[in-house]
């Protein structure tokens, strides 16, 4: 269960964008199932925690490189 | 709810069939997974320039992204981007033809409520949007709709300019009037804007 099924890449995207898109991205896969989200967005640090607690959905997994940060979201 | 199955056909494709599969586990699931009640968002959208339809447009946006039931209001002056943007006279009579003629409707017409500056200010903003990545007025209403974000024209206002349902663009919801909204606002666990 540990493959990712789908990438969001929202690298040079603003606000709203990467949550947007991942949103929708999520909605497509079945539960359980991991969406892996690229961006460079700093705000999205906490934009992400917060859609996360909104919707129920987890971040499994966050790390940040070069100025890209990647966020593992498993689906509700 | 992973452990959905649709009893494919053995000659259906991969692809087609892991897309099969994938909306249907979509449209079995709700928006949200979080226990309680629907959370919802209201903004009664009365401007219509650039710089306040864009926090309309973004804040509805993720609301519905984050599983809020989200309601737009499209009042007075912010009605008018929600008008086709290649309707360039609405209206009945000449008064309303002439409004029409002095704010051109449509999303793609809209001016800054500062430092408009004969359209110089919209075109700078543009341009610094593009190059910073920022979506579009237009992105972000296509994102609305497509997220389930509710758009309800004010009957008062489609009255008194004049417009008429096939002036607007497509997948509103049918004209209301203030009772409605206020009905929303005041349902629980709801956050009301007025931009």
């Amino acid at each position: 269960m540990s493959d990712i099924h789908t990438t969001v890449d929202a690298k040079g995207l603003s606000c709203p964008m990467p949550i947007v898109k991942t949103a929708q991205a999520v909605k497509n896969v079945p539960a359980g199932e991991l969406v892996e989200v690229l961006a460079t967005d700093p705000g999205s640090v906490k934009d992400f925690a917060a859609w996360t607690r909104s919707t129920g959905n987890a971040i499994v997994e966050q790390t940040e490189a070069d100025g890209v940060y990647r966020f593992v979201i498993k689906r509700a | 709810m992973a452990t959905e199955t649709t009893a494919p056909a053995a000659t259906t494709e991969p692809e087609a069939e892991a897309r099969l599969t994938e909306a249907i586990a979509a449209a079995a699931q709700p928006e949200t997974s979080v226990p309680g009640a629907q959370r919802q968002l209201v903004v009664i959208n009365w401007s219509g320039e650039y710089d306040k339809v864009l926090p309309t447009l973004i804040m509805s946006s993720v609301a519905a992204a984050s599983g809020y039931k989200a309601s737009v209001f499209l009042t007075f002056w912010g009605l008018l981007p929600f008008v086709k943007d290649s309707r360039r006279l609405t209206g009945e009579n000449t008064m309303q033809k002439m409004l029409s003629f002095m704010q051109r409707p449509g999303i793609g017409h809209m001016k800054m409520s500062k430092m408009n500056f004969m359209g110089m200010g919209p075109w700078m903003i543009g341009k610094l949007s593009k190059q910073y990545n920022v979506a579009s007025p237009q992105e972000l209403l296509e994102a609305c709709q497509l997220m389930g974000v509710e758009f309800l024209p004010c009957q008062m206002t489609m009255d008194m300019f004049g417009l008429k349902r096939e002036d607007m663009i497509d997948g509103l919801g049918d004209p209301v009037g203030a009772a409605t909204v206020l009905e929303l606002m005041t349902e629980e666990h709801t956050g009301s804007l007025f931009i």
